[in-house]
């Protein structure tokens, strides 16, 4: 028993490597990536910054926390392309014949995004902090902030693992991502708060998980900051920490099943 | 022509089946893929499934690496179930598929350390192995290089040597060199042939007759998702066309069935051909002297000839020999006849 655990914990160490190699090695993707972030960063910060009511903070203050979320939720539709493409080429055959554990394929490639998401959040708080942004919380609540999004991070991994297994074409991995990723964006507290939707939208937007995480990283940076709307740290933290765990019970079980099944 | 690589010290211990196919039947949509296969191939030998594409030949390897479950009947893999102990066979087995399965963004050398370690070899066996195999195959300068900088035969010959790493003791080799220069073919007949050593088995498919005469020590006959004959080369050299031919065209192909006869009367049986072509084939058993006797017996007959000439025997002689029509395929490469 102890033996097939270090054996698969040994096999998803190496698939994190082969992933985390393939990322530097090939730095374009993760290079335009960034640079998308930075601009969409920037162009929601000025052109829609003046406009935005937001109870009294400066715009940015209130977006960015959520926009860490953006990054990511935006980052895990990669994975669904990056996972079809690996099932696209006959190295996934030879992997499967190898003593490997069934799960440590697609689990290396969760961990390797994972670090990618650490990066992009890094490079994103100092394009925040560059265009005024402010930590009122101190530094603890910040790395509890990162570490939580991180999380929000792999869970949503596992949803891309899950679309890219199944449809298995590069091309239909891209779009199946922009489906479910835009209302999950932009129906949500992120960028505009909750109040100012239709009420049939606000239905949606208050058990969205991307209002849970918004919610918690405001907190988490800002404080008891009353004047930044859609922070509760106690209305939002354990939401989305049900979230995390309630995507990552379903979406991991099934993704290593579609694993096995490609045997049929 | 290179030596006969099967010129090589007899293993008189391995008497178990590295293999056994029993029943084995896959269907993908309306395509019967595997329809009732069954064989045994016993360890120490190389074994050559000979078909041409679509025959169901890389189904079947897919079936005995795990990589597919059967629809129907069931196999066993150096004694282990493919449908309930496939976690058994892995560890035992190294499968190079039909294309190159290397990853290309990583060098040579972090390509077999990666497969030696999700072998569990460990690190250092790891490393030892990947040293010993990039010397083998003659990779030791381009090791440190991507492998998206390789050509096509360093690629092939990095992909059979990841296939070694962990030593495997049954080897699948799907389609092994096809693709490659003549040079790069030879060079890995040498080293296939090699790998029977201490028992081990190796399971290779073949479009190609000739290689599976050089290699196989018992070659089997697939064509449509079914096995049609299996025997040893000699063995379906001597009951199906597989020795040397005498080969022709005719300018008329509508003259077929007459210059057929002609040629009956030479006191020849196996005769093989295509009417819509006027392509004729028999054995050239009494040496190149035939050559002038079926010359002047047709020009006898008033028939002209585009084309004369020996060749080696190809898949198709075979299939004709056996199923008395060609193999089934329109991309078959192996309709022309070699010159």
């Amino acid at each position: 028993m102890m033996k097939k655990m270090s054996a698969t914990f040994s096999d998803i160490m190496v698939m994190t490597k082969r992933n985390v190699i393939r990322y530097i090695r090939l730095p374009q993707l993760l290079v335009f990536n960034a640079m998308l972030n930075v601009v969409l960063l920037l162009l929601f910060n000025y052109v829609f910054g003046g406009a935005i009511q937001k109870g009294g903070i400066s715009y940015i203050q209130y977006f960015l926390p959520g926009f860490l979320a953006q990054t990511v939720v935006f980052g895990s539709t990669q994975t669904s392309v990056g996972i079809a493409e690996d099932l696209s080429k006959g190295l996934i055959d030879r992997f499967r014949s190898l003593p490997m554990a069934r799960p440590a394929f697609l689990t290396g490639r969760v961990i390797a995004d994972g670090i990618r998401y650490a990066l992009l959040i890094l490079l994103m708080l100092g394009v925040g902090a560059a265009a005024g942004f402010r930590f009122e919380n101190g530094l603890v609540p910040v790395i509890a902030a990162i570490a939580l999004v991180i999380l929000f991070g792999i869970a949503l991994t596992w949803v891309g693992v899950f679309i890219g297994i199944s449809v298995k074409n590069q091309e239909t991995a891209q779009v199946a991502g922009f489906v479910w990723v835009f209302p999950l964006v932009f129906a949500s507290s992120l960028y505009v708060p909750i109040a100012t939707m239709p009420v049939w939208l606000q239905h949606f937007a208050n058990v969205n998980p991307v209002t849970s995480m918004a919610g918690t990283i405001r907190a988490l940076f800002l404080g008891s900051n009353l004047a930044a709307g859609g922070a509760s740290l106690g209305k939002y933290l354990w939401q989305i920490l049900v979230w995390d765990a309630g995507i990552m019970l379903v979406f991991i079980p099934l993704s290593i099943r579609r694993y096995v099944q490609l045997a049929k | 022509m290179v030596n006969n690589l099967k010129a090589k010290p007899k293993q008189v211990d391995c008497t178990e089946d590295s293999i056994i196919v029993d029943g084995i039947s896959k269907r993908f949509g309306k395509i019967q893929a595997l329809d009732n296969v069954s064989l045994n191939v016993k360890e120490g030998i190389v074994f050559s499934l000979l078909g041409p594409n679509g025959s169901g030949k890389t189904t079947l390897i897919r079936i005995l690496t795990t990589l597919l479950i059967p629809d129907g009947g069931n196999a066993r893999v150096g004694g282990f179930d493919v449908r309930k102990n496939a976690a058994s066979i892995r560890p035992i087995i190294g499968l190079a598929g039909q294309y190159p399965a290397v990853d290309e963004d990583l060098t040579g050398k972090e390509n077999l350390e990666m497969i030696g370690q999700l072998y569990h070899l460990g690190n250092l066996k790891s490393r030892i192995r990947t040293g010993e195999l990039l010397e083998v195959f003659e990779l030791s300068d381009a090791g440190n290089r991507r492998v998206k900088t390789y050509s096509g035969g360093m690629r092939r010959r990095l992909d059979l040597a990841a296939t070694l790493v962990a030593e495997p003791s049954i080897l699948f080799l799907d389609e092994p060199t096809t693709g490659l220069d003549p040079r790069s073919r030879f060079g890995l007949w040498d080293v296939i042939s090699k790998q029977t050593e201490n028992c081990k088995t190796v399971f290779l498919t073949t479009q190609y007759l000739e290689e599976a005469d050089r290699l196989a020590d018992k070659i089997a006959i697939m064509e449509n998702g079914k096995i049609i004959r299996i025997g040893t080369p000699e063995e379906l050299k001597g009951c199906c066309g597989g020795e040397t031919r005498v080969k022709m065209r005719l300018v008329d192909h509508g003259q077929t069935a007459k210059a057929v006869e002609l040629l009956r009367e030479l006191g020849k049986d196996q005769i093989n051909s295509i009417s819509e072509t006027g392509d004729i084939s028999l054995p050239a058993d009494g040496g190149a002297s035939i050559l002038s006797d079926v010359v002047r017996r047709l020009d006898a007959g008033g028939i002209q000839l585009a084309e004369l000439g020996l060749a080696q025997p190809t898949l198709d002689d075979v299939f004709l020999a056996i199923t008395g029509h060609a193999a089934e395929n329109p991309a078959n490469t192996t309709l022309k006849s070699k010159k």
